[in-house]
């Protein structure tokens, strides 16, 4: 099992949710998150004061599902998150000891990511 | 008694009393999120402290009898006299009750302008003796001075029809002596101290321009053609000056921002105080562009060169704000409106601006002497500041064990 967290544009959240849907893929964790990388951060002004945010708003998106399926999930990601600019987001794919469903107690692969075609 | 009158100004006791809820809002909005409850707090206090306040001691020692052209006398002690029979020296349509309460909307929303000067870092028991003091020993001298009969600068001939001295210039310049004395905010040129919550001044600004209509409207003391000619003076100085704030920060800044365009209005509000019941709805719009603009510089330029910490801009709207309008009434007052006002400098009378800016200089000093003394006086007996560690965890936690809104449910 691998947990897939991808930290996304907040503008794309829709778009890569309902694409993996559609590729099986209903049970993930969404949190707002702010960050930085390479995107240079604004410039807000309250009453005549410059702050430079250099901390930007996004959307962490977190999975965990079989490793075979890990490479098409990326790509499925990928090509709904891109856009070309800076600052589109990471992927980062981490190893999973075991995944329990509250309600069942099952475990290992039915407890990652709900009982779905996974 | 005239009932139009009366019910007039009742009406306009409640749109000034709802200044200070809207007032509250407009600067819980500015501060950090830790603290909002806080700030909240400090206006809500003081419409219970000043509402007892005025009704014991506050309305005589503004209002009763004067003694010596400085005070009034303690005759309406715990509103002793103050009935429902007009008092024919002060407002003869009106029962005296309903004077003492719309003045008392006064002698509530006028402390509560400077706690926006230490927001974030007062002493909680600090902040509430402080305000019964200059309540009563710097409110209720000045507007005696300035409204009461006998009060010498009332005498002296010096205009202020709602209460640009009394409520602005005095709040204004005491905010900047209490920002001084207590310091700057922790962090304060480093940390991020933006709004949490600007939605949230937006209405808090709306509630203060609707509820000036009372303050400005309900000052000529009678429903007539000069309380209409004061809320058209108030409702043009406003817009006027919130789009001199929007139009000067976009060419300052590159960009106009709600908040700015919120404290234009304001600053606006504040300028057209004065001179409301005195001049006409063309100098409006100047008193308008003029006041946005001055107190924006005030605030963006003048603060960030001096480093002073007025959080909330109390002096830098208030204060400035104050200022401009009780000279600009000595500028552009014409008896044309108000026959019992005077003429400006802009109709031939120069002795009006002297006269104004001899108040505002008297008053000035008053106000920023006082407050100096009675906040070193209060710091000798108990602590005008919140710890370090309180500070950083933030007063709603720390003074009131609250917090604003719940971490997930």
């Amino acid at each position: 099992m691998r947990k897939i967290e991808a930290i996304i544009r907040p503008g794309k959240l829709d778009s890569v949710k309902d694409a993996l849907s559609n590729h099986g893929v209903n049970g993930l964790t969404v949190t707002q998150v702010i960050g930085c990388g390479k995107q240079k951060g604004n410039t807000q002004i309250y009453r005549g004061v410059e702050y430079t945010v250099h901390l930007i708003p996004k959307v962490k998106i977190e999975i965990v599902v079989m490793d075979k399926y890990v490479e098409e999930i990326i790509r499925v990601i990928t090509q709904e998150a891109q856009t070309g600019e800076i600052g589109d987001g990471k992927i980062f794919v981490s190893a999973v000891e075991n995944a329990f469903t509250i309600r069942t107690g099952a475990t290992g692969a039915t407890g990652a990511t709900g009982e779905q075609a996974l | 008694m005239d009932t139009g009158d009366t019910g007039f100004i009742m009406i306009s006791t409640a749109l000034v009393f709802l200044m200070t809820p809207g007032l509250a809002l407009f600067y819980g909005g500015m501060v950090r999120k830790k603290n909002v409850l806080s700030t909240l707090m400090h206006s809500w206090v003081i419409i219970g402290i000043m509402s007892l306040q005025w009704i014991l001691v506050g309305y005589t020692l503004a209002f009763g009898p004067d003694l010596h052209g400085l005070i009034g006398g303690l005759d309406w002690l715990g509103l002793n006299g103050v009935g429902m029979v007009p008092n024919p020296d002060y407002a003869a349509t009106i029962p005296a009750i309903v004077f003492m309460a719309f003045q008392m909307m006064f002698a509530v929303i006028t402390p509560a302008l400077i706690s926006g000067s230490i927001a974030e870092r007062m002493n909680f028991p600090a902040f509430i003796v402080f305000i019964l003091l200059w309540a009563t020993f710097v409110y209720d001298p000045l507007a005696h001075w300035v409204w009461g009969i006998g009060g010498f600068l009332r005498t002296l001939g010096a205009l202020d029809f709602a209460g640009g001295n009394v409520v602005h210039i005095s709040s204004g310049y005491s905010a900047l002596i209490a920002a001084l004395v207590l310091g700057k905010r922790k962090g304060f040129g480093k940390d991020s101290m933006a709004p949490h919550h600007v939605p949230m001044t937006v209405l808090g600004a709306g509630l203060l321009w609707f509820g000036w209509f009372g303050f400005n409207a309900g000052s000529a003391l009678g429903a007539n053609g000069l309380a209409g000619m004061a809320f058209v003076n108030t409702n043009t100085a406003a817009a006027a000056a919130a789009i001199a704030w929007v139009v000067v920060e976009r060419l300052h800044r590159g960009k106009s921002t709600m908040l700015g365009a919120a404290s234009g209005a304001v600053s606006g509000l504040v300028a057209i105080t004065p001179g409301a019941g005195f001049v006409t709805p063309l100098s409006s719009i100047v008193i308008g562009l003029v006041g946005g603009t001055v107190c924006y510089l005030a605030i963006s330029v003048i603060k960030a060169k001096f480093g002073y910490d007025d959080a909330l801009d109390a002096f830098g709207c208030h204060g400035i704000g104050g200022t401009w309008g009780a000279l600009a009434t000595g500028i552009f007052a014409t008896k044309t409106i108000n026959p019992l006002g005077a003429d400006g400098l802009f109709y031939g009378n120069a002795s009006l601006l002297e006269i104004q800016a001899m108040s505002v200089g008297i008053t000035v000093v008053f106000t920023v002497t006082a407050s100096f003394i009675i906040l070193k006086a209060i710091s000798m007996v108990m602590e005008l500041r919140v710890s370090e560690e309180q500070e950083s965890t933030g007063l709603d936690l720390s003074l009131h064990g609250e917090r604003a809104y719940s971490e997930f449910v």
